[in-house]
């Protein structure tokens, strides 16, 4: 398994899929675990009830039907698949409300989808928050899971593991074709009071979290790869250039 | 895909699939990635298979540089250099590579035979345009290699036909304790045209760079170029060629850094912005200036029984 997660760092990302999907043939057994631990690109789905689009992942995902957090209906249609309970169900919808619009906020666009269940062994209750922005030169997916243990009556504690996907695209007459994709994984522990409420907790940790992904993905890694060009070969400033006569005779 | 976990892949699926890994690893990590594959396929036989299909193409494809085994030069390995099966020429010591793949080494050498070399006048083309590439590559590069081969015309004797040499430029930074590797190669095809007195140059430009601590995240961006000059003394031919050379591959570079600054202004702001437009973070206690049921919300939050 830990030879399977040290092939998917290496895979250039934009062939993640095949990858897995590769990696999924060779190891059955693990498949539970390659799913839960890799991320791959999000697709949507159209909700047919609301016209609204929802997100696919592994967390609404139940044999080969996902789960629409808008009308809380699989699709195709799913005789006995997993459902939230009514509490959760109600917390899940009003946490898709709010993200829709901190998505609007933030992505000026894109697709948010917010799924909660409840972890069968703690008593504690899961959500996963996928959010999909999406460009014509690229797109940038991030998966959130938290994981919600309450500690006491009055607080909780929050484990948020966050991965985000970046695709960056770009095919022109002088510069070419330049891809630059990758995806990052943190992850951050907090125990919060919950006098305001779950989601209020899990949204601003969502929030912290993805402008550090943001700022990581920028800085650190965007700003590696092209210190890493310029150690290859210098930029020109250091090099002479002399053009000979011959040529314009 | 997750009905079908009792059929397993055939062994050539997972033959296919061994090589498409190693095909894949970016410069410099294909050892790591053969290793890793081992422990997936758990099957000596299957990947000793795969390696030794994979390992010669990625080999050729990233031009490794292999030392001679008596340290009396090196030699690129690439489609141009290759004379026969594991074998490869590098025309500067005229000798012959016979080359491991899979353990990326040579494993001896010989001299080679003149059928195997070119005619003494592409002879002197492909030294003088070879000693202006690796003055510039020198120049240019802080770990690059480079070699000239003939590819069409090597028996050519004497002026009145056409013949083509091919310029290979590799540089490659490893770094994997720093978790970051990049790769640069280019190569340049060089048409002599004898009737039209002109020599036509095309380049393929392409480079790579992984980083990958806590993430992975890659850079592979490619490009083509044309350009052309007269058709003179092989001195003066090498230098217009390898002027050529220079003025493109440092265009080329500007404009890979030109996409690098463009990144946090204008594509990445697009994806994804730093703040909201109110410049604040977002409110998630007081949602209802945007009219939601904040009530349900905190009774929620109170009612979360074990």
């Amino acid at each position: 398994m830990e030879a399977a997660m040290g092939l998917m760092r290496r895979i250039p990302p934009k062939h993640s899929e095949a990858a897995l999907s590769a990696l999924l043939s060779l190891l059955p057994h693990h498949s539970a675990d390659l799913l839960s631990q890799v991320d791959q690109p999000l697709q949507v789905l159209c909700d047919v009830d609301s016209g609204k689009e929802f997100i696919l992942c592994e967390y609404n995902r139940d044999a080969d039907s996902y789960r629409s957090p808008w009308s809380n209906k699989y699709h195709p249609p799913l005789d006995d698949g997993l459902y939230p309970s009514q509490e959760l169900r109600k917390l899940e919808m009003e946490a898709n409300d709010v993200f829709t619009v901190y998505c609007d906020q933030y992505y000026e666009g894109g697709t948010s989808s917010v799924y909660i269940w409840e972890n069968e062994d703690e008593d504690g209750s899961r959500t996963a928050d996928g959010r999909r922005g999406y460009l014509e030169e690229g797109s940038w997916e991030a998966i959130h899971v938290i994981e919600v243990v309450p500690l006491d009556e009055a607080t909780a504690r929050y484990c948020l593991t966050s991965s985000v996907m970046l695709s960056l695209t770009t095919n022109d007459e002088s510069s070419g074709a330049f891809n630059l994709s990758g995806s990052i994984r943190r992850q951050m522990n907090m125990d919060i009071p919950v006098d305001e409420g779950h989601l209020c907790n899990m949204g601003r940790m969502v929030e912290e979290m993805e402008s550090k992904l943001r700022y990581s993905l920028d800085q650190v890694y965007f700003g590696k790869t092209k210190e890493m060009i310029c150690t290859l070969r210098p930029p020109s400033e250091l090099v002479q250039t002399s053009l000979p006569e011959q040529i314009n005779k | 895909m997750s009905d079908e976990e009792e059929t397993q892949p055939t062994d050539e699926q997972k033959i296919e699939i061994a090589k498409w890994f190693l095909l894949n690893a970016p410069a410099g990590e294909i050892q790591y990635i053969a290793k890793d594959m081992k422990a997936v396929l758990q099957d000596e036989t299957l990947y000793i298979t795969a390696a030794a299909e994979a390992f010669p193409l990625y080999n050729k494809s990233h031009m490794i540089c292999l030392d001679f085994p008596d340290r009396s030069g090196e030699v690129m390995v690439t489609p141009f250099s290759e004379i026969g099966e594991n074998e490869y020429l590098d025309p500067r010591t005229a000798q012959v590579a016979i080359v491991d793949h899979v353990n990326q080494v040579c494993r001896r050498a010989r001299p080679a035979n003149d059928e195997e070399l070119p005619t003494p006048y592409i002879e002197e083309y492909r030294y003088a345009l070879d000693i202006e590439v690796t003055k510039y590559v020198s120049e240019a590069y802080p770990k690059g290699i480079c070699s000239v081969h003939c590819v069409n015309g090597k028996d050519v004797e004497e002026p009145g036909m056409d013949f083509e040499l091919v310029v290979v430029i590799s540089a490659a930074r490893l770094s994997p304790q720093n978790f970051c590797n990049g790769s640069w190669r280019s190569i340049w095809n060089v048409e002599f045209k004898d009737e039209a007195q002109l020599v036509e140059v095309r380049g393929t430009l392409q480079v790579g760079a992984h980083y990958f601590e806590e993430g992975n995240v890659q850079l592979d961006a490619k490009h083509e170029c044309k350009d052309s000059t007269m058709f003179t003394s092989p001195e003066d031919s090498a230098h217009s060629v390898t002027t050529i050379i220079r003025h493109h591959e440092t265009e080329y570079l500007n404009s890979l850094q030109t996409s690098y600054s463009k990144l946090p202004d204008a594509t990445f702001k697009d994806l994804r912005r730093k703040l909201p437009v109110t410049r604040t973070l977002f409110p998630w206690h007081n949602t209802s200036q945007f009219s939601l049921r904040k009530d349900i919300q905190k009774n929620l939050g109170l009612e979360k029984k074990k």
